[in-house]
């Protein structure tokens, strides 16, 4: 005999002060551009339908937000000044060899940007959304809300709702950018919510590379909150090559939801590394919509500490003959964790699509976790899709064989990590990030060596 | 002096005892094989000598030039002159060779001086590719990853050109031979022959005699059951290799 249990749904729900967020429609944006006001309008409405994520959703099941105190984070205000003074120099330096073709930083308020006068000549815009709200509505237009939508989650159709700035990346058909462009969004105040939405609109057949990075100092106490929509179109025959970077403060709180759209025989080469933030979550999604379409994801992370990673990545091959090739490959000491899950999606109809996902991680203590859960969900026929997921230590074995070469066991340890980054490292193009990423590897194992 | 004393040395592995008593000598300069049949403790000793974690040393001792080794953790070995060339050479993925190497010479660096800023790049590059040609290795094999796919005899190769770039004092060939064709065996064979001399002293540990008609042993050693139980010239090992092991077995239990 089977004896159900009883299902209780409590109807009391007490609304503590903290359980939601306390913005409000006077503090969305409106433009004067009916697309770009609609899409607000509707983001909002979602946003106040949508409850806060919980661990009963599938995406939401390993990364508790319990502790984020919603309800005390206010916008961004005019009074928060921040200081260009306060950003380290290493971060203004150029990710690539050479100097910038543009650059936008954003702190606090305030921004700078610079575009070489060659690449305006050629139409190609680079700006802050503010700025392109006011000059480049229609093209703005043209995508904002259009690829990360707002029903995609609450922290999605919050950051539609209430973007308070973030970068415009135009490139007009056939253009070719030669020099990256590099953007830096810094600085997390605490209590305060720094909501940011990017968009990159590539007509066919232009080409551009684009580094955008987040950071900040650690504030010892309190929290912030960062969200971020970055969505990007990748127009027939273009090519973009795309390298993020993280690295936020201990106490950021830090939610993007971010998608690639590549059309027909278009490429993309996107680049990941995160180290910062005291919990991140981050919803990464490739959209191969045509015909011989390319995306390559290869991402990095290392924590340590109390830091929780959650990266959910989606490869969905919606046209035939597309090619998706992802590698994410993350190292945790102390208790820190981790969690990737990935997703190959074939559609009806996308024949001929080759997929790969692999996720390796490297245990460096026994207090860390990795949580590596890849995913198939193949709905064509003729397709070639491989998936591979490991959660390891390092083997004794390899460190004794390299003390028994005069190398001593910290050092040897290095080596071991700096070669199990490797392979993500040959995929990406610039010395200057490399050597951001290798700083990274270095400086968290410093730390961790003591 | 140079040499490597080894006194009544017992070894347990997962609480069994596998060296029974050891003693052993190798004076400077010369070249020594252990030879014995499977199992009989070999590649135990290599370890031991090493300081590989998992051999528990319970009794005896082990000097090398006057310190006692059994102190030491295997970096310290290592940067004191003893180097092993490994049976199996553990695959480093994401290392390269080169920079594998570099890190090992720049670490005795350190160990002399500690404000020592590394090996000169090209200075590196010129010696590592002098001796990759000694041992007629590709300049390609540099910049692969350690022992990643390699063959077994890029393995051994590799373990030889790490000997040639460490200029060690006594050199453990663990069964340098095993996996190893002809040819193969002859490049590295010279190669521990060019390197042998006054300054390096060798152990060939192995369980065939056919290495030694390319490196000829000074003297030749036989282990059985954990002990050395014979020694001799390098007539030795040609007996061995005609009559077998088992008129030693038979005179080492009396009958």
């Amino acid at each position: 005999m089977v004896i159900k249990k009883p299902v209780v749904i409590s109807t009391s729900k007490k609304k503590s002060e903290t359980s939601d967020f306390v913005f409000s429609k006077e503090q969305v944006r409106f433009t004067g551009n009916q697309t770009i006001d609609a899409y607000r309008e509707k983001a909002w409405k979602i946003y106040q339908e949508t409850g806060i994520p919980n661990s009963r959703e599938e995406a939401w099941r390993r990364t508790d937000i319990r502790g984020l105190r919603l309800g005390q984070f206010k916008l961004l205000n005019e009074n928060q000044k921040a200081s260009i003074n306060d950003i380290p120099e290493n971060l203004l330096e150029p990710v690539a060899d050479g100097d910038h073709g543009g650059q936008i930083i954003l702190y606090g308020n305030e921004y700078i940007h610079r575009l070489d006068e060659d690449l305006q000549k050629n139409g190609v815009i680079f700006c802050d959304l503010l700025t392109a709200e006011r000059e480049h509505p229609e093209l703005l237009a043209k995508a904002i809300g259009t690829i990360v939508k707002p029903e995609e989650g609450k922290f999605s159709a919050l950051t539609g709702t209430f973007a308070q700035n973030g970068v415009f990346l135009y490139v007009p058909r056939n253009v070719v950018i030669e020099t990256p462009l590099h953007s830096l969004i810094w600085g997390a105040v605490i209590d305060v919510a720094q909501i940011s939405h990017i968009v990159v609109y590539l007509e066919a057949g232009a080409s551009a590379t684009y580094v955008l990075e987040f950071a900040s100092e650690t504030e010892e106490k309190g929290q912030s909150l960062i969200t971020n929509n970055i969505e990007i179109y990748i127009g027939p025959q273009s090519n973009f090559r795309f390298v993020e970077l993280q690295s936020l403060g201990r106490h950021v709180w830090n939610f993007t939801h971010e998608r690639v759209q590549v059309d027909r025989d278009g490429q993309l080469d996107w680049i990941f590394g995160a180290i910062g933030g005291h919990l991140t979550k981050n919803f990464a999604e490739l959209d191969l919509i045509a015909n011989g379409a390319v995306g390559k994801m290869s991402g990095f992370y290392f924590t340590d500490k109390n830091q929780h990673l959650d990266y959910d990545s989606q490869q969905n091959h919606l046209a035939a003959n597309t090619t998706s090739d992802l590698l994410f490959k993350g190292a945790l000491v102390d208790e820190s964790r981790s969690v990737w899950q990935g997703m190959i999606y074939v559609a009806p109809g996308a024949d001929k699509t080759d997929g790969y996902q692999a996720n390796r991680n490297l245990l460096l203590s026994k207090q860390a976790r990795a949580d590596s859960i890849p995913g198939l969900e193949i709905l064509a026929n003729d397709v070639r899709c491989t998936h591979g997921a490991t959660v390891g230590k390092i083997d004794a074995d390899q460190i004794f064989y390299l003390m028994s070469r005069g190398i001593a066991r910290s050092d040897a340890e290095k080596l071991i990590v700096e070669g199990f980054f490797d392979p993500i490292m040959q995929r990406i193009p610039f010395e200057g990030v490399k050597h951001r990423f290798q700083k990274a590897i270095a400086d968290k194992m410093g730390s961790y060596l003591g | 002096m140079s040499e490597l004393v080894i006194k009544n040395l017992h070894v347990n592995i997962n609480g069994k005892e596998i060296l029974k008593g050891l003693n052993f000598t190798l004076p400077k300069g010369e070249v020594h094989a252990i030879m014995g049949p499977n199992g009989t403790g070999k590649s135990t000793l290599a370890y031991t000598l090493m300081g590989h974690p998992a051999y528990e040393v319970t009794e005896g001792e082990v000097f090398f030039n006057g310190v006692n080794v059994l102190e030491l953790e295997p970096n310290e070995r290592s940067i004191l002159g003893i180097f092993l060339a490994f049976q199996y050479p553990v695959a480093i993925p994401g290392v390269t060779v080169a920079n594998f190497i570099r890190s090992a010479v720049n670490s005795r660096r350190r160990a002399v001086n500690s404000d020592d800023k590394g090996v000169p790049l090209l200075e590196f590059r010129k010696e590592v590719k002098q001796k990759m040609e000694l041992l007629k290795m590709d300049p390609s094999f540099a910049g692969r990853y350690l022992n990643d796919g390699f063959s077994g005899g890029e393995k051994k190769r590799a373990e030889i050109l790490q000997m040639a770039m460490l200029k060690p004092e006594i050199a453990i060939l663990d069964e340098t031979d095993s996996g190893l064709d002809i040819d193969a065996l002859k490049i590295v064979a010279d190669g521990v022959n060019t390197l042998r001399g006054p300054d390096l002293g060798v152990v060939i540990i192995t369980h065939y005699q056919r290495i030694l008609n390319y490196i000829k042993p000074d003297y030749v050693h036989v282990m059985m059951d954990g002990k050395i139980v014979e020694s001799g010239n390098s007539d030795l090992a040609l007996h061995l290799e005609e009559h077998g092991y088992d008129w030693i077995r038979e005179k080492v239990n009396g009958y």
